[in-house]
């Protein structure tokens, strides 16, 4: 029988198949909308991951609620301050005098000596050319014993070069200074969500003697510092290669890009470059690789041809993991995103080759507000935003890959995979948390 | 210092407070900002966002196109967008870049207009004034363009209610409540400025008898009303069991006179003078509490401070005292005029004027976010406010309209 692709509803400027899709950008700028979908992290929980440490954001009122809330709602009000700028701010100019006065007053005011300040700025600070020397000099003679750093909510400035989620995670190691160094210590840095324990890359690591950590390890603000002795720094996401790149000029720590890829040569040849680096044993792959096989055709088994819909939010290799679905006989229908990365190109051509057919859907632009959201057929989702557009309450609760790497990585996302289409989920009380990871009173 | 939020959450922004007022209007509203100011607002400041659609998009402006003021891509943006979802109106809404690079959005709006056919507004919010100002322009730009129907008056005595949005009145039924209270007083409800009411209704608001007005940002809306319709306008919430009465009867009275009043003022000083602002007036000046149980000299003594909006926090001091008999001022972080307050009550735009205050009162009454500002011999009440602690406490966030205070 023959199935209508295309639904009623379906707009051509905001959802496309995959062989007419432009890359990397398959729509058109303009209007933005927003979905209710929020368990991405913002730059106030990655902030939070440095211990003993204060944030104070320095904006206009409007650009204040956001994070305010982010940290009411994570419940760490104690941890965080505002600054509010003025019309009178920015028509007299007297930005230093708040912040210098804004800040020392919230410090004085805390009931606690916090050890470190990230203090944000905003795009309104650029378009007012303030003077950030003057403010964090004045701010270090004053509380010596506080280390201050400079951190960034510049919305407007996302496309002018680093985005303001690579400003972050650059800025989260950028109290670390250089010092002596532990070859045996090593860093994942860079995201947000610590790694699964149980995945091959921390067994391949801690097997040959390396002490592997990331900031979620960390307790205090010392051992936050003591990351600065790693002699090594791995990361996997490549919004955090600008922050490897700073952490090796600064700190001379070398590092090595781990991609979070779906794709067994891919994964392979990271694990052999990181065995040939740290002289460490080959990895036995084929049990590894065996498993994964085998959960991801179990759960092929249980789903079926069910349609599955995946969106950008679950991990930074939308497509490669789609090629992975798809190799294996999933019946993906629907990719969700706006844009990929360029890393994600062979990907992309791979599925246009091989399932023209399959949409991608925008998640911002306007008409998506009134794309049809509730299917007859059941839907598995993998993703928060998947879920909203499909309307199924059947789905994988899961953001920016949620630490699941490797193959272990898969076996684990077929786990929950399995789960997601056994077991109903809240959607609308889960997708609406922000920061999926972190604590929520929501 | 000025300034500073170093313990407590900050209010919610005229931006946001523009969104609100226009959400259920079936216009198209669009924020001229980079992206997150929409995530932020339909995230804590919109509670209907997951059930009820809406047009509420953001420009997404960018670094180069504030730098080289690239108005006509958002031009172009605003008119192919509005002729392909084909809104009742488009709002286009500033924000701090678009302040600070002189963007002339009004004009924006009217060249927008030219394109489309489609009544277009724009709106120089900066997101650095209080959501207060925001609904207040949103609700008075709505009136002054759309509510156009003749000036004959319904066959009952009808009421508009003007400055109802979730950020004051959350959706925990209130608003339903006061339309409730309204009918249940033999009056008719015309139109709801702006929760529940289409634009059509807004169309024919100067039909009704007298207008309510709920919160600040109702007030220039009721203003234009009485200017260029003559309707009058009466100021309060109908909170508690014995308030809403004397409410009810202002109501009639005020139909009946052609005077506005403000319902928690005094006898006799509870005019609404005419004119945008009462600094100057003499019914500032009125001592007297509304049950005549204690003076502008014991304001000092005052058992009870609730933190909030002036007209909500107002007339809820004005239910307390009347049905429990505790003397209550307001403390008002927000924008407001004198004649919405009473003397004992203050304005407290700063987190340290608060920290100055409340030490003098027994029982503090204000959103749970300030409970940090309460001492360890305080009693603190939490109520909920939107505007200020966003979704956190929608679940447990109170319904007192028309009903016994709890003790």
């Amino acid at each position: 029988m023959l199935k209508r692709i295309q639904r009623e509803t379906d707009h051509p400027g905001a959802v496309v198949k995959i062989r007419e899709a432009a890359w990397p950008a398959p729509f058109k700028e303009g209007l933005e909308y927003s979905s209710p979908a929020r368990g991405t992290w913002n730059i106030v929980h990655t902030g939070m991951l440095i211990p003993e440490s204060h944030q104070i954001f320095v904006c206009a009122l409007g650009c204040l609620r956001g994070v305010v809330l982010t940290a009411a709602e994570m419940n760490a009000m104690d941890r965080y301050s505002s600054v509010i700028i003025r019309e009178e701010n920015v028509l007299d100019g007297t930005m230093e005098e708040l912040m210098i006065g804004g800040v020392t007053d919230v410090l004085e005011k805390l009931p606690y000596r916090p050890k470190a300040v990230l203090l944000f700025i905003s795009c309104q600070h650029f378009f007012l050319a303030y003077d950030q020397q003057q403010v964090f000099a004045a701010l270090r003679e004053k509380f010596p014993d506080i280390r201050f750093t400079d951190c960034y909510m510049i919305p407007t400035l996302r496309k002018s070069g680093l985005t303001p989620d690579q400003k972050m995670r650059m800025q989260l190691y950028s109290m670390l200074e250089d010092g002596p160094k532990d070859p045996r210590k090593i860093n994942l840095i860079g995201s947000n969500l610590p790694v699964s324990r149980s995945s091959e890359l921390v067994w391949m690591l801690e097997n040959g003697g390396y002490t592997f950590q990331s900031i979620h390890d960390c307790h205090t603000f010392e051992e936050y510092l003591a990351m600065a002795q790693a002699g090594m720094n791995l990361f996997y996401e490549p919004l955090a290669r600008i922050a490897a790149e700073d952490l090796e000029k600064r700190l001379h720590q070398p590092y090595l890009y781990m991609p979070f890829t779906f794709d067994d040569e891919e994964l392979s040849g990271a694990y052999q470059r990181l065995a040939e680096t740290l002289h460490l044993p080959e990895l036995d792959e084929e049990p590894l690789r065996k498993r994964k096989r085998e959960a991801l055709l179990a759960v092929r088994e249980l789903i079926g041809d069910t349609p599955v819909a995946v969106d950008y939010t679950l991990t930074f290799r939308i497509l490669s993991l789609v090629k992975l679905l798809l190799t294996y006989g999933f019946h993906v229908t629907e990719i969700y995103a706006d844009a990929f990365l360029p890393e994600e190109k062979a990907d992309f051509e791979w599925i246009r080759e091989n399932y023209p057919e399959i949409r991608i859907s925008s998640c911002v632009r306007p008409w998506m507000r009134f794309q049809e959201r509730e299917r007859e057929e059941k839907v598995l989702a993998l993703g928060q935003k998947a879920a909203y557009f499909t309307g199924t309450d059947y789905f994988v609760n899961l953001v920016e890959s949620g630490g699941l790497y490797g193959y272990d990585g898969v076996v684990q996302l077929a786990g929950l995979m399995r789960d997601a289409f056994l077991n109903r989920k809240d959607r609308k009380t889960v997708i609406q948390r922000k920061g999926l990871g972190c604590e929520s009173c929501i | 210092m000025r300034q500073v939020a170093g313990l407590i959450s900050t209010y919610s922004s005229d931006e946001f407070g523009i969104c609100s007022a226009l959400y259920e209007l079936g216009g198209m509203v669009v924020m001229h900002d980079a992206s997150g100011c929409n995530s932020t607002y339909t995230t804590h400041d919109e509670p209907r966002w997951y059930d009820m659609d809406s047009m509420i998009y953001i420009s997404a402006i960018s670094e180069m196109e504030a730098i080289m003021g690239d108005d006509e891509k958002l031009i172009r943006d605003l008119t192919e967008t509005a002729l392909e979802m084909k809104p009742k109106f488009v709002a286009v809404v500033g924000a701090p870049i678009p302040y600070m690079i002189g963007t002339d959005l009004p004009a924006i709006a009217a060249i927008t207009e030219q394109e489309t056919g489609i009544p277009c507004m724009g709106f120089a919010a900066n997101g650095m004034n209080y959501y207060t100002k925001g609904v207040s322009m949103a609700l008075e730009a709505i009136v002054r363009r759309f509510c156009t129907g003749p000036a004959v008056r319904t066959e009952n005595l009808s009421v508009n209610i003007l400055g109802a949005t979730p950020l004051d009145f959350s959706l925990n039924g209130s608003v339903d409540s006061i339309k409730d209270w309204i009918r249940e007083n033999g009056m008719d409800l015309g139109a709801c400025l702006s929760m529940g009411s289409t634009l059509e209704d807004i169309a024919g608001a100067g039909r009704a008898h007298v207008n309510l007005v709920v919160s600040y940002g109702g007030l220039a809306a009721a203003r234009y009303l009485k200017k260029q319709y003559g309707i009058p306008y009466v100021v309060g919430v109908p909170f508690g069991e014995k308030f809403p009465a004397m409410l009810a009867k202002m109501l009639k009275e005020a139909a009946s006179s052609g005077k506005d009043l403000v319902s928690y003022r005094p006898v006799g000083k509870n005019q609404a003078p005419p004119g945008t602002d009462s600094q100057n007036s003499e019914d500032h000046l009125a001592g007297d509490r509304i049950n005549g149980r204690h003076t502008g000299k014991d304001a000092d003594k005052t058992r009870i401070s609730i933190i909030g909006e002036s007209i909500f926090s107002a007339s809820l001091a004005a239910a307390i005292e009347l049905d429990c008999g505790i003397p209550t001022r307001v403390l008002c972080p927000l924008d407001t005029e004198d004649i919405l307050l009473r003397e004992c009550d203050l304005r407290t735009p700063e987190e340290d004027d608060l920290m100055k205050y409340l030490p003098e009162t027994k029982i503090i009454v204000g959103d749970p976010m300030y409970r940090v500002l309460c001492g360890k011999d305080q009693r603190f009440c939490p109520l909920p406010h939107e505007a200020f602690s966003g979704r956190i406490y929608d679940p447990v966030n109170p319904n007192l309209i028309n009903r016994k205070l709890a003790k």
